[in-house]
């Protein structure tokens, strides 16, 4: 009986027959209830379970875009938890392609960088400098604000920036190795941080503590994008791009140099690869996914200051990858929906339910001990089991395999071609 | 293999957590008013949610909890009340950690469930400007108890108001006592480079130099630290008759401490954020010769204020926090709204836009402290500035003057 | 300019001594792990806050008592060092059991991600046994050796000022320096010492010398932790106020000591912890006045990373060490 179950669990159609039933029954859940987390976490689960199943690729990512892109809107706007949905799913966005971003340098190019926000920093900056009036201070032509057209644009700027800032950080700490890497990292990540705190004297580019306020919000052929599940779409296409290219880079020619340059250097470098060039790219397009991030972000929250990118944002991120699985694209986009989903949605109704049991008397918990407060604690326990018991993650990566006997059916005939 | 295997067993959990998940529909939704009255359509009374978006960790928890206790304080009290309207009423609050991406992120939260018709908070203004946006995108009004930024106001969103003052006023106060009263010329500003310390500093050194002061220094130090010494040195050197800081007890006890032992007698001054029994646990007997302005008043000089202390005291057995009181009256404000628009409503549940429309048109509310009307820009026109002065390491230290403005 | 700068020299000196003594015995920790380990132990810093914790709940509990009142200051303290140092070190052998060695063989990202996860397990920890014995996580312990002395440095001679400082200063340098010989000896003419430095320097052939080598491990993390945990109580001593989160940034500048110093090298942490004091304490004092007022002592951190970054890409061995070539 066991055994015929597993077998038709294995069939494709019967997969897909429950997982069709599995969506509809979730959704519709989230859809007629006036607000359920689980109902909502289960059909994003739903994604996990696609990711599992006997289907051919192109069919994974058709469906997997139909769920984000129309079921999951959709059914989360039945109640009027909508927004709350949206946001939490526009964070998850957000932080998976920073998690991305931060696989490619630790996961792939096995470079620790521990200031990674850095760079979301200089993206977000970079869009809210010039859509206020704060770019006036300073830029002696143009008028500013920048209208919120000029969103788009700076998507790309963003990234640009980003990348450079990456290449110019990495120039000089590439001449470090290992754990030195990570300590100067790290302190080039607080230096950037306490830059921007500070930059409002003498010439008042970023408000310094202050922050900046009133962002202009993103205009499409006149719309203005302001409710978080604008930010959705948004953040969806841009992910979607960023999960495109991700792939294609894994596949590519410097993915492969990356992990080469991972696995032993000195050997890498004897086989002919770059090192500096590699690293350096690692890092410049490592950093231009979070630029672009940044600029979302900057754009959803309509005021930044320099306490959105502190240390601990850092290492929220590296949790994510060490979570998920360095080095494995699906593995870090499932750790940073995790790690997001915990941190936002999870600790925030666990710590509002125990506030409650608290009031009503019938346990009582110390404030101390709230759930919303043991996020370090959480997060420096995920680390530390990960590590040792699971060092290669939820999903480890795996590389593409090669079928040795198609390879070798192959070579001979180029070099017969040569010989002749 | 053993993936599919492991794929079988997921998938058939999941899908049995689905189907539970749909039949228990909301009540699963943990938010959802805890326990037994979560199906609320059932129900006859109907749910008033209020939230609180407060710093209950972090460095200014201590405040966030005493507004915490203060508001549900006043909640408490009100609960019969609006039993008799035939409404249940509620307190959510939701931790915003001082950090402005979880106010947001929790903004949301909140805007998403219209049981909720009011806000108390936030604390911060860093975490009260961005926050206020997305309230203001669910007409959600909001009620401030503590973010004395005047970017918090200025900008004009209907939704938005504050009963306390503003840092454009302690700054100006302080100043003027500094100069006029302490005889101060020569000031030496120390600021934690944060929001709120930044701006109150600047606002004291506008008004100080307009006063005809001279200011030494703008030092900038970072919050977390624990040797402040360099800065100290600074002092010791420039010889200032008044140091100004702009931050946190924390910091400010530190430093009244290290500049005492080297031998700077001269008065400290600073904000409201320095109000709280923190700033004496740390600093201790160099406490003495601190002013500072707060926009919190005493609760000892009204009978009201007394009566809130004792009740207070009684109900969590924890002593008053400066702030504790107008956690208490931000809800009274809010409910005393709240109950206005009932009963425009003939006793139908108020819309978001018509409480905030109440809260906005408050007039003379009298609270155990504060006594409440906005202007049209959401500030309460009869905020003071308080002016403490400790002359022992005891906390609250006696109230000097008070200005209005 | 230059004249307020050298008159505020006496005092700067003091207080950077303060800090860089500090600096220095954390300093230690870190070396001789990464000497013998190659490990950046990340949560050595959450060991000296621990330490500052367990000293100050112990100093509470001892003034608390009666009969505590006829015993001198300086011996509670030692009596509070020498507890500390125990239970600290003891941590830190149980951190290196429990999060290093069963990662001995594993690539070196690892181990650092565990070292980071168990800093910031300690933190939490910590802040809530704090929060929940004290009800805040900023704890003030009792305020010792308030004494204040002057030391006249005006009458060396006259350019510079007096300058003042508590009994805690000379306790302060006095233990730190202590700690520092101990150490030194320790390393270099005992027979612990010896197995040290022979597993330092390769760690096989020294197990084929019939060296225990996690024994040796396990001695070397008690006592890097021991010093860390008694650094700790003498910052809570110093500074009066702590809070759970000392450890980290301290513990980072404790890293730029030792590497500045040269890792691995126990002089040269002492060195460099001194040196970074001195240096970090003249910069939050003068900055302002050397830039004119642009950049002011809210640059300092930017000053200590960069005076980091430029130590590894210029002299990445450090000052005092000699450079290595790397093994293939």
């Amino acid at each position: 009986m066991k055994g015929k179950w597993t077998l038709f669990l294995q069939q494709k159609w019967s997969q897909l027959i429950l997982f069709t039933l599995f969506i509809v029954v979730t959704s519709s859940a989230l859809y007629f209830s006036k607000k359920s987390v689980i109902a909502f976490l289960l059909l994003l689960s739903s994604l996990l379970i696609l990711h599992y199943m006997n289907l051919k690729n192109l069919t994974k990512w058709i469906m997997a875009a139909a769920l984000l892109f129309i079921l999951i809107p959709f059914a989360s706007s039945g109640g009027p938890a909508f927004h709350s949905y949206m946001e939490v799913a526009t964070m998850v966005g957000i932080y998976v392609s920073m998690a991305l971003g931060l696989n490619i340098v630790v996961g792939m190019a096995g470079l620790l960088d521990l200031g990674f926000v850095a760079f979301f920093a200089v993206g977000a900056y970079s869009y809210s400098i010039f859509a206020t009036s704060q770019a006036s201070n300073f830029m002696p032509f143009g008028t500013y604000p920048l209208g919120g057209e000029s969103f788009w644009m700076f998507l790309i700027i963003g990234g640009i920036v980003a990348a450079i800032a990456g290449v110019l950080i990495g120039i000089p700490v590439l001449r470090v190795k290992g754990d030195y890497l990570a300590i100067v990292t790290l302190g080039f990540g607080e230096i950037i941080r306490i830059l921007f705190n500070n930059a409002d004297r003498p010439v008042n580019f970023t408000g310094g503590a202050m922050g900046i306020s009133s962002i202009a919000p993103p205009k499409i052929f006149g719309f203005e994008l302001v409710f978080p599940n604008h930010f959705y779409f948004v953040t969806l296409v841009i992910l979607l791009f960023t999960l495109f290219a991700v792939n294609r880079l894994e596949q590519s020619k410097l993915g492969r140099s990356w992990k080469a340059v991972r696995e032993n250097e000195i050997a890498a470098q004897a086989m002919g690869i770059p090192l500096v060039k590699t690293k350096l790219m690692a890092f410049a397009l490592g950093a231009s996914f979070s630029g672009v991030m940044g600029v979302v972000f900057a754009a959803k929250q309509a005021f930044i200051d320099p306490t959105s990118f502190t240390l601990m944002e850092s290492f929220t991120i590296l949790v994510m990858v060490v979570l998920g699985g360095m080095g494995s694209v699906p593995g870090v986009i499932l750790g940073a929906a995790v790690v997001t989903i915990l941190n936002l949605q999870v600790l925030t109704e666990l710590t509002n339910w125990v506030n409650q049991l608290t009031n009503t008397g019938i346990i009582s918990i110390p404030q101390a001990l709230s759930p919303s407060k043991m996020q370090k604690f959480i997060f420096g326990a995920i680390l530390v089991a990960f590590a040792l018991y699971r060092p290669k993650g939820l999903i480890p990566a795996k590389n593409k395999i090669f079928d040795a006997s198609k390879l070798k059916s192959e070579t001979p005939q180029k070099n017969s071609v040569r010989t002749d | 293999m053993r993936l599919k295997k492991s794929f079988s067993l997921l998938s058939a959990g999941l899908l049995s957590m689905g189907i539970l998940a749909a039949c228990s529909s909301d009540s699963s939704g943990t938010s959802s008013s805890g326990g037994s009255n979560g199906s609320g359509a059932t129900e006859d009374t109907k749910v008033i949610k209020i939230a609180g978006q407060l710093p209950l960790s972090g460095g200014v928890s201590v405040t966030g909890e005493s507004l915490r206790l203060g508001a549900q304080l006043k909640l408490d009290e009100e609960i019969e009340k609006f039993k008799e309207l035939g409404y249940t009423l509620q307190f959510e609050t939701y931790d915003d950690q001082s950090d402005p991406k979880k106010g947001v992120s929790n903004a949301n939260i909140i805007g998403a469930d219209e049981s909720i018709l009011a806000i108390v908070g936030h604390y911060n203004s860093g975490v009260a400007i961005p926050s206020s946006e997305v309230y203001d995108k669910y007409n959600l009004a909001m009620l401030t108890p503590g973010a004395t930024a005047t970017d918090v106001t200025d900008r004009g969103l209907k939704t938005v108001n504050r009963i306390v003052g503003r840092d454009d006023a302690q700054g100006p106060a302080a100043a003027k006592y500094a100069i006029e009263t302490l005889g101060a010329k020569k000031i030496f500003i120390i600021q934690d480079k944060t929001a709120f310390g930044t701006g109150v500093a600047e606002a004291f050194k506008g008004a100080a130099e307009q006063l005809g002061a001279e200011i030494l220094a703008f030092e900038g130090i970072t919050v977390g630290e624990k040797d402040f010494n360099g800065v100290i040195n600074q002092v010791l050197s420039k010889k200032p008759d008044l140091i100004y800081f702009g931050g946190l007890y924390s910091e400010a006890g530190i430093i009244l401490k290290q500049a005492r032992e080297k031998g700077i007698t001269i008065p400290f001054m600073g904000a409201d954020a320095l109000d709280s029994s923190g700033l004496v646990d740390i600093a201790g007997d160099a406490v003495v010769n601190t002013f500072i302005t707060s926009v919190a008043g005493s609760t000892a000089s009204s009978e009201s204020g007394l009566k809130f202390v004792e009740k207070y005291e009684s109900t969590y057995n924890k002593k008053v926090e400066a702030f504790s009181v107008y956690g208490y009256d931000t809800m009274g404000v809010i409910l005393n709204a709240v109950e206005q628009a009932i009963e425009e409503n003939d006793g139908g549940l108020p819309t978001r836009e018509q409480v905030a429309e109440k809260i906005r048109a408050t007039k003379d509310y009298q609270g155990a402290l504060a006594n409440v009307t906005f202007d049209e820009k959401g500030d309460n026109v009869n905020a003071k500035i308080y002016l403490f002065k400790f002359d022992e390491p005891v906390y609250p230290g006696v109230l000097e003057g008070e200005v209005s403005f | 300019m230059f004249l307020e700068m050298v008159q505020s020299l006496p005092q700067v000196l003091i207080d950077g001594l303060t800090l860089g003594a500090v600096y220095a015995v954390v300093a230690l920790g870190y070396t001789m792990v990464y000497g013998i380990l190659q490990l950046i132990n990340f949560a050595h810093g959450e060991i000296f806050m621990s330490g500052a914790f367990i000293g100050t709940a112990l100093f509470i509990l001892i003034m608390g008592m009666s009969w505590a009142s006829a015993i001198p200051q300086i011996i509670v303290l030692i009596l509070v060092l020498v507890v500390t140092a125990c239970i600290t070190g003891v941590l830190g052998m149980g951190i290196e059991r429990v999060a290093y060695r069963p990662l001995r063989s594993a690539p070196r990202l690892i181990p650092l991600i565990t070292a980071i996860g168990i800093s910031f397990v300690l933190q939490d920890v910590v802040r809530f046994i704090a929060e929940l014995s004290y009800g805040n996580y900023i704890v003030t312990g009792p305020s010792m050796f308030r004494d204040q002395i002057t030391f006249k440095a005006s009458s060396i001679s006259s350019v510079f000022n007096d300058a003042s400082f508590k009994t805690s200063f000379l306790i302060v340098l006095v233990i730190a320096v202590i700690l520092m010989l101990s150490l030194d000896y320790f390393v270099n003419k005992t027979k612990w010492g010896t197995a040290m430095r022979a597993v330092a320097l390769d760690r096989d052939t020294a197990a084929l010398m019939s060296i225990n080598v996690n024994k040796v491990i396990s001695i070397t993390f008690f006592i890097g932790s021991a010093l860390g945990g008694a650094t700790g109580v003498l910052f809570a001593v110093q500074y009066g106020t702590i809070d759970p989160f000392i450890g980290f940034i301290l513990g980072m500048k404790a890293f730029i000591a030792a590497v500045l110093g040269g890792i691995g090298n126990i002089r040269g942490a002492m060195f460099g912890g001194l040196l970074l004091g001195v240096l970090e304490m003249f910069a939050s004092s003068n900055l302002s006045l050397l830039t004119g007022g642009v950049f002011g002592a809210e640059y300092k951190d930017v000053f200590a990373f960069s005076i980091l970054i430029l130590v590894l890409i210029f002299k990445p061995e450090g000052l005092l060490g000699k450079p290595v070539a790397e093994k293939v």
